[in-house]
């Protein structure tokens, strides 16, 4: 279930690429699907849409004033009445600025009209740390989002798992807010290259099996908790959420139950998250299962710091990883 | 087709709309009083004018979007009283089902893309409808009802300044009714009129006297117009005023009752216009009279339509959260249902 590569042809792709990919082939397959965003026309923050403007014109892929709240606000409008907007927020902490929208609106609106709507809305909100770009430019807040009714939030880890899932948040009838985080875009990987491959939203996927500890890693914590899992003595299954909401309980729980042994990564502030979401989750299901205190990796609770030597202070790694799994020994 | 103000019988049916608003928010206000309609309730008595008279330029295709005093513009734009009332009621057959109520009423089939209490966030809303009307070359405009409170909030200037830039076919209709909650305009804005603030957008500001249903329907016309030609978005401000407090309880401590009254005396948009169409032939006593027992009676049968319908089956607060069922939702509430738990594994 989880291999969602699995017996298709596959080429290597980072993560941009695979974004780009995916943006393109649904601009291509429907036509009530548009873009809009700052600098949409040269390729949008960090380049994951470059080229696109250039191959669809200004219709299809369009740069809004600086107006997050407009941009989200006219998002719902325009997917209420018909089309597929995706509209790109540059850097996630900018949620702030239009969270009105994306709670009040977007969550709320087919809820309020009885079912009478649908709101065919992507978001896509880059976040993380690792850039020096201080505290208004890298935080990671899907928690907020995650926690909206009527709202979902991805966030993937592979280069696979993008392309599959910004096509099925382009396809779904709800909104879907796509979290990229903004350090891995050159993380390379298999992508499936047919343009029906998708990623259903609500589906972990085992990145690597083990049998000692499961290691629930989002983002870019699922490369540094893959490279933990090298540097301890210990059979470790590292599981990517993909989806944070829905979330694919099942999967985590039943990796629980063989391992009895718990770590969730993710870049996230500790308190109130979602690390506690999926930690809950699994002990709801699997409490008989777990055999050693569970463990969260996450930064504690600060803004992120500008200054290089603070920022790699505060932001986890593979070693934060590796010390969370070699407490659950 | 839109429908006009050209003949007696166009203009005796919008006199007719105008005091089926009145008599339903009248009938509103009453039944609010009496508990019967839970929740809060914003009522648009005196600017009855601006909707009728901007829907009246509208086609059934077109959208509107609306504020948290959006009866008048509902039914202005063909919703009809008893479902409407019921939405108010909380029942199943109201436009919603009952889950959105006063303050967030839609009807989609109408082109009623939603009454917005957040103040402001008609406009945005609008605007989007405004971007599917361009990209599929529709022959429909959306028009935003907003009040001047909103004119305050930041959302709405991002999303006229959107709008203008794009050239879509907008049109928003600031209904100017001098109060924000319980604030005067002076102490909301620094400006005389709203509408010169359609020039920071580059856009016509018209002003319009709003307690008169045919200046209204003109303009909007006009601007209706200059969207489809792809001329983008106009600013209209329709100066009018509401007889009740920003809420049904509202002591409204911020004027006094002589200058209610006076509107209501002087600026009434139903009686100026009945005067109207009296001096000019086209409407005698007995037809007014006629009129008015007509909505009295439909707005009987709205009241016994939305009192006796039935309530909304509890355990469907739980759909409409995402298009399919919800798995989070169903397990949520399930769990919740449940006695005890076993941890998962059993023991």
């Amino acid at each position: 279930m989880s291999a969602t590569t699995a017996d298709r042809e596959t080429e290597t792709a980072s993560i941009r690429e695979a974004l780009r990919t995916a943006l393109r082939e649904e601009l291509l397959a429907d036509d009530d699907v548009f873009i809009m965003g700052q600098d949409e026309e040269d390729g949008g923050s960090f380049e994951v849409t470059a080229g696109l403007h250039d191959e669809f014109g200004f219709d299809r892929v369009r740069n809004t004033p600086i107006s997050e709240a407009a941009q989200v606000g006219a998002g719902v409008g325009a997917a209420a009445t018909g089309m597929r907007p995706v509209v790109n927020l540059s850097f996630a902490d900018f949620v702030g600025v239009c969270f009105d929208q994306v709670m009040n609106q977007a969550g709320k609106t087919r809820y309020m009209f009885g079912g009478a709507s649908e709101v065919p809305l992507t978001i896509r909100a880059i976040e993380g740390a690792g850039l020096n770009a201080a505290a208004q430019h890298s935080g990671t807040v899907h928690t907020l989002v995650a926690h909206l009714p009527g709202v979902k939030a991805v966030a993937p880890g592979t280069p696979a798992a993008a392309k599959g899932l910004m096509k099925s948040a382009v396809r779904s009838d709800d909104p879907v807010v796509f979290f990229e985080n903004k350090t891995i875009y050159e993380r390379h990987g298999p992508v499936p290259v047919d343009d029906d491959f998708t990623v259903p939203i609500g589906e972990a996927s085992v990145e690597q099996e083990g049998e000692d500890v499961t290691v629930v890693a989002t983002q870019r914590l699922l490369g540094e908790s893959l490279a933990a899992a090298r540097d301890v003595d210990a059979s470790v299954e590292v599981i990517d959420p993909r989806s944070l909401y829905p979330l694919d309980t099942d999967t985590l729980a039943a990796s629980l139950r063989k391992t009895g042994r718990l770590v969730v990564a993710d870049e996230s502030p500790l308190s109130y998250g979602l690390h506690a979401e999926i930690v809950t989750r699994v002990v709801e299901d699997a409490f008989w299962s777990v055999d050693a205190p569970v463990q969260r990796v996450g930064v504690p609770d600060t803004p992120i710091p500008f200054s290089p030597s603070q920022e790699d202070e505060v932001v986890p790694d593979a070693d934060d990883v590796r010390r969370a799994i070699e407490r659950t020994f | 087709m839109a429908q006009t103000l050209d003949t007696p019988a166009a203009r005796r049916d919008a006199l007719r709309r105008m005091l089926l608003v009145r008599e339903f928010e009248n009938r509103v206000r009453d039944r609010f009083a009496d508990n019967e309609i839970p929740g809060f309730v914003h009522l648009s008595q005196g600017q009855e004018a601006v909707a009728v008279g901007a829907c009246t330029a509208l086609t059934d295709d077109d959208y509107i979007t609306s504020t948290h005093r959006a009866h008048g513009h509902s039914l202005a734009k063909g919703l009809e009283p008893d479902r409407l009332l019921a939405e108010l009621y909380g029942k199943e057959a109201g436009y919603c089902g009952g889950r959105g109520g006063s303050m967030h009423v839609a009807d989609l089939d109408n082109g009623m893309l939603g009454a917005q209490p957040i103040v402001g966030a008609s406009v945005p809303l609008g605007t989007g409808a405004g971007i599917t009307a361009q990209l599929t070359d529709a022959d429909w405009v959306a028009t935003v009802f907003c009040g001047d409170g909103s004119v305050a909030a930041g959302q709405v200037h991002e999303a006229i300044n959107l709008a203008a830039t794009w050239h879509l076919p907008v049109v928003f209709v600031v209904e100017n009714n001098q109060y924000s909650e319980g604030m005067t305009f002076d102490e909301q804005h620094n400006v005389e009129d709203l509408a010169e603030m359609a020039a920071g957008y580059g856009i016509p500001g018209e002003i319009v006297d709003g307690q008169d249903v045919t200046a209204v329907y003109e303009t909007v016309a006009a601007a209706r117009e200059r969207a489809l030609a792809g001329d983008g978005p106009t600013f209209v401000e329709a100066k009018t005023y509401r007889y009740r407090g920003h809420f049904e309880g509202d002591e409204e401590p911020y004027r006094t009752r002589e200058e209610v009254e006076e509107w209501e005396a002087e600026r009434d948009p139903i009686d100026l216009y009945r005067e109207e169409l009296a001096a000019a032939g086209e409407l005698t006593d007995d037809q007014f009279e006629a009129m008015r027992a007509d909505v009295a009676e439909t707005m009987d049968e709205a009241v016994e339509f939305a009192r006796n319908a039935d309530e909304p089956a509890p355990e469907d607060a739980y759909d409409d959260v995402f298009v399919e069922p919800a798995p989070e939702v169903e397990a949520f509430r399930e769990r919740m249902r449940t006695d005890g738990g076993d941890g998962g594994d059993g023991r």
